[in-house]
């Protein structure tokens, strides 16, 4: 995977959705023949994808949201990961 | 073993509904999973009765919507049908043959909320692809695949393999990359229904699914990332049962086109199992209380080895209607499993494939000379499938 700049905006990927489910208490993400329940910050990171928002703005907004600073890594390893895996993308 | 009670476990939710709308169909493919006798179903209900299941499923936390039949489109409705799915916020996909799709429908159904769509292809090339679903369906086929990636839709192409096409694989992918196809499952025939009719037509020997999966490997270095391939592999090769459903009443619901609530597609030929229907009770006491949808669930029901395997909790004893379907009792150990002391009558179907391959007897349809007769599914032929043999003419 190429480096991801700050200045990237991912977003879910096509044909995939994500959302809450109250059943599950959880954020999950729908695909054809699947569905991923997602952890607590998972959730909180992909609902923040929405191809809008920059990378650097999605660390800040969780930093402001959550009263913690330093998430930068942690979020970076969570959207390559999830890239990889196909449920998000960064269009061009 | 303690002495104490046996309480049912606490079910999960119905996360998953698949509606089969309707048995009605174009094509009369010999792999169908659709019961054998389903020209002596019920009427399909009505589209309000399909709306309230949407709702009351909805309610229960089922959120993956798979509209099916039959053909699905064949309903004039589905498009009120998946609106009605959009609005409650299910993830729609819809599993066709592509056969009505035309540009109206689609259209609306995109303006519905349709989430995905699942189209199926026999073979790659029109001779086999008319032959095996017994119509004239290729250049449609590759219309309605134009259409679906038009709409913005990932192109997902199901291919279902067996002996007649399996050596086709390499073409299969050819064609698949020239329509687009961003995904393409190729899915080995699992044994049920109109397929279960044909088994000795259909199974492949295993050199032909080596050659095949070889084939596919071979094209995936190809390509590379831009189409991904599921191959998966016939139960019948392997020695561990496939983990059905996640074991029956646990996250799937399936409801027949007169109603019948099923714990999966195929349960309706389960001896014993009194299934509720929709137009009697809710989903709520379907999937929590009936006995037909607590049958399964939990290891009560286990009958050696599975009783005391280690592997129980990851398999579920594999599928109860192949167990039936083979063994004639479907709380036996599903014989794929090569502890089941039945294991033989997968493997005596495999050594049967080996020899029709080796002897060359490729079948063909009925008005052929060989003494092999595959059955089409169809209204004329539907009838009721008998566990070990292949049909009960009466």
């Amino acid at each position: 995977m190429s480096d991801l700049p700050d200045t990237a905006r991912p977003a879910i990927a096509q044909g995939l959705r994500l959302q809450w489910e109250p059943a599950q208490e959880a954020h999950v993400l729908l695909y054809p023949e699947g569905m991923v329940k997602l952890n607590g910050s998972a959730g909180a990171i992909m609902s923040r994808c929405d191809g809008v928002r920059t990378l650097a703005e999605i660390v800040a907004d969780l930093e402001r949201s959550y009263g913690l600073s330093g998430l930068e890594a942690d979020v970076r390893a969570f959207v390559r990961l999830a890239l990889e895996k196909r449920w998000l993308e960064v269009r061009a | 073993m303690s002495g104490a009670p046996y309480t049912a476990p606490q079910a999960g939710p119905p996360l998953w509904l698949l509606l089969e709308l309707t048995y009605r169909c174009p094509l009369h493919c010999v792999f169908c999973y659709n019961p054998t006798d389903f020209a002596r179903t019920g009427p399909e209900i009505a589209t309000a009765d399909w709306v309230r299941v949407l709702r009351e499923a909805r309610a229960l936390g089922a959120v993956q919507l798979g509209l099916s039949g039959g053909e699905p489109l064949v309903r004039e409705d589905l498009e009120v049908i998946v609106a009605e799915a959009h609005a409650l916020g299910y993830y729609i996909n819809l599993i066709t043959s592509g056969v009505g799709l035309t540009r109206a429908r689609i259209a609306a159904l995109k303006a519905a909320g349709l989430d995905h769509i699942q189209l199926s292809f026999q073979d790659s090339t029109r001779e086999m692809n008319d032959f095996l679903s017994s119509t004239r369906t290729f250049e449609l086929k590759a219309q309605v695949a134009a259409l679906i990636r038009e709409y913005g839709y990932p192109m997902v192409l199901n291919v279902v393999l067996h002996r007649l096409n399996i050596d086709h694989v390499g073409q299969i992918l050819e064609m698949a990359q020239a329509l687009g196809a961003q995904y393409v499952e190729l899915a080995n025939t699992q044994y049920y229904g109109w397929a279960w009719l044909n088994r000795e037509q259909l199974l492949p020997s295993r050199a032909q699914l080596e050659h095949a999966e070889a084939a596919t490997q071979r094209f995936r270095a190809r390509v590379g990332g831009q189409m991904q391939i599921y191959f998966v592999v016939p139960d019948y090769f392997e020695t561990r049962p496939k983990a059905c459903m996640k074991g029956l009443g646990s996250v799937f619901l399936a409801i027949a086109p007169d109603g019948t609530a099923m714990p999966c597609h195929a349960a309706r030929m389960l001896p014993g199992l009194d299934l509720p229907n929709v137009q009697q009770s809710d989903i709520r006491s379907i999937w929590y209380d009936s006995p037909a949808f607590n049958r399964f669930r939990g290891e009560a029901w286990m009958k050696e080895p599975c009783r005391s395997c280690p592997e129980r909790s990851k398999d579920f004893g594999g599928c109860r209607c192949q167990a039936y379907l083979l063994t004639g009792d479907p709380d036996n150990t599903d014989p794929v499993c090569d502890l089941s002391p039945q294991h033989a009558l997968v493997t005596e179907a495999v050594a049967r494939a080996e020899r029709a391959a080796r002897a060359g007897s490729t079948p063909r349809p009925a008005s052929g000379v060989r003494e092999q007769v595959l059955i089409f599914r169809d209204h004329r032929t539907s009838i009721p499938v008998v566990p070990g043999g292949r049909a009960d003419r009466r």
